[in-house]
């Protein structure tokens, strides 16, 4: 019999703090037997700078700068099922609390009149990607497929949101897995 | 002929003046409901208890009782309907639970969660509404208000004050308070009111005792609303024994 061909999986952090990516770690030994199902393309754990064809990438955080669109874009071109981990990703989330502030009004109050910030100015090197004048959750910007919410999701709720996956089923987390907070 | 309906197949007594939603409660059948509090006239207004009677749709917490109606509520088209409420709802206000002192003990949140509400659906609003902290030991953040009436009520009827009332209409419809300055610190809003009480989002809460509760402790944590409704419901008053 020939060996079952692995599902590729691809994560990243856009305006997230990758606490949802330590969760993900947080399904501990579970890690192995997940292992034998699938094979990491671009993420965090791998180093991998680009993603290719992938069966399913997880994307945290949601959309505040030009980079992340750019990124988003290119999971959503590579993955067959996109999903989106985590409060911000799902709603936008801690990042998005600026989205009733006007950009500029954030930007001075940071750089430029906090106490401290004597030669303060607002960086504008080109390598550094433009921020948004509003932060997006993902679904505004690409068709996101599942949606995992949580600050961040549990260990349990990912494996079980990962396992019904893989297995066929519609993702389901009931009461104790799905978590807003 | 006896006082009886049907709802989801099952036969539920009523006594007479009681709602469809009054009769399922004592009876121990759940319907989700979200503006309807058993202490208050019920004004039908979240839709979420949405039932169909006879065929016909129906907000059940205002709907009499009545002896034979064939009652539909645990059914896909129903629930969702009621999935897309709690959206809307979600993405019409700023509901960010992580920061949020009612995160757990939230109706809203936790219709969400049984419903299995994985996500708005549809494009944030972001809306920009006020926060008042001018009361010393009183918040008012009208970023979760999710206009259910219920704080004016309970402040007009229960504690005779009027300290809140509603202005506007449709999506610019919101929740103000009666005081010259408009400010909470210029009612006579005090914590023991009921109007304290009855939100059943977070935008009354008593300051300094913010996540007091743990994760694991707090009320939806524990159960799903589904089991919690039914116990906060009012018990029969007829033939029940109370050990």
């Amino acid at each position: 019999m020939t060996e079952k061909k692995k599902l590729r999986i691809a994560t990243t952090s856009l305006a997230g703090c990758f606490g949802c990516h330590m969760s993900i770690l947080d399904i501990d030994e579970r890690l192995f037997p997940l292992l034998d199902l699938v094979e990491f393309d671009r993420s965090p754990l791998t180093d991998i700078k680009h993603c290719g064809p992938c069966d399913i990438g997880i994307v945290e955080g949601g959309i505040c700068n030009a980079e992340n669109v750019h990124v988003l874009r290119e999971f959503r071109k590579n993955c067959k099922i996109l999903i989106s981990i985590g409060a911000c990703a799902v709603t936008g989330g801690l990042p998005a609390q600026r989205n009733h502030l006007d950009l500029s009004s954030c930007l001075t109050e940071v750089y430029l009149t906090e106490p401290g910030l004597a030669h303060g100015h607002i960086p504008n090197d080109p390598e550094l990607p433009l921020p948004l004048d509003k932060v997006h959750p993902n679904h505004e910007v690409v068709k996101i497929d599942y949606f995992i919410p949580g600050c961040p999701p549990s260990g349990d709720a990912i494996w079980k949101f990962l396992t019904d996956l893989i297995a066929g089923k519609t993702p389901e987390l009931g009461h104790g897995l799905i978590n807003y907070d | 002929m006896s006082n009886t309906f049907s709802l989801d197949g099952a036969e539920v007594p009523f006594a007479p003046g009681q709602t469809v939603m009054q009769a399922a409660l004592t009876a121990g059948h759940y319907i989700p409901h979200l503006c309807y509090h058993p202490e208050f006239k019920p004004h039908g207004s979240c839709k979420l208890c949405t039932v169909k009677i006879n065929g016909r749709t129906a907000a059940s917490c205002t709907m009499p009782a009545e002896a034979g109606l064939e009652i539909e509520s645990d059914i896909d088209e129903l629930n969702d309907l009621r999935r897309r409420l709690v959206q809307m709802l979600f993405a019409e206000g700023n509901h960010f639970c992580p920061s949020c002192e009612k995160s757990g003990n939230c109706v809203l949140q936790a219709l969400g969660y049984d419903l299995e509400v994985h996500a708005a659906g549809f494009r944030h609003q972001f809306p920009d509404r006020p926060v008042d902290a001018s009361h010393p030991d009183i918040l008012l953040d009208l970023n979760r208000c999710v206009l259910c009436e219920l704080c004016v009520h309970a402040s007009s009827e229960v504690d005779g004050k009027n300290v809140f009332g509603f202005s506007g209409r449709g999506i610019t419809k919101h929740l103000i308070v009666n005081s010259e300055s408009g400010k909470l610190a210029d009612t006579d809003i005090a914590l023991t009111d009921k109007a304290m009480q009855v939100c059943p989002v977070g935008v009354i809460l008593p300051k300094r005792v913010g996540f007091s509760q743990p994760i694991g402790q707090r009320r939806y944590d524990q159960r799903p609303i589904s089991a919690q409704a039914l116990d906060d419901a009012p018990r029969p008053s007829t033939g029940a024994s109370h050990d």
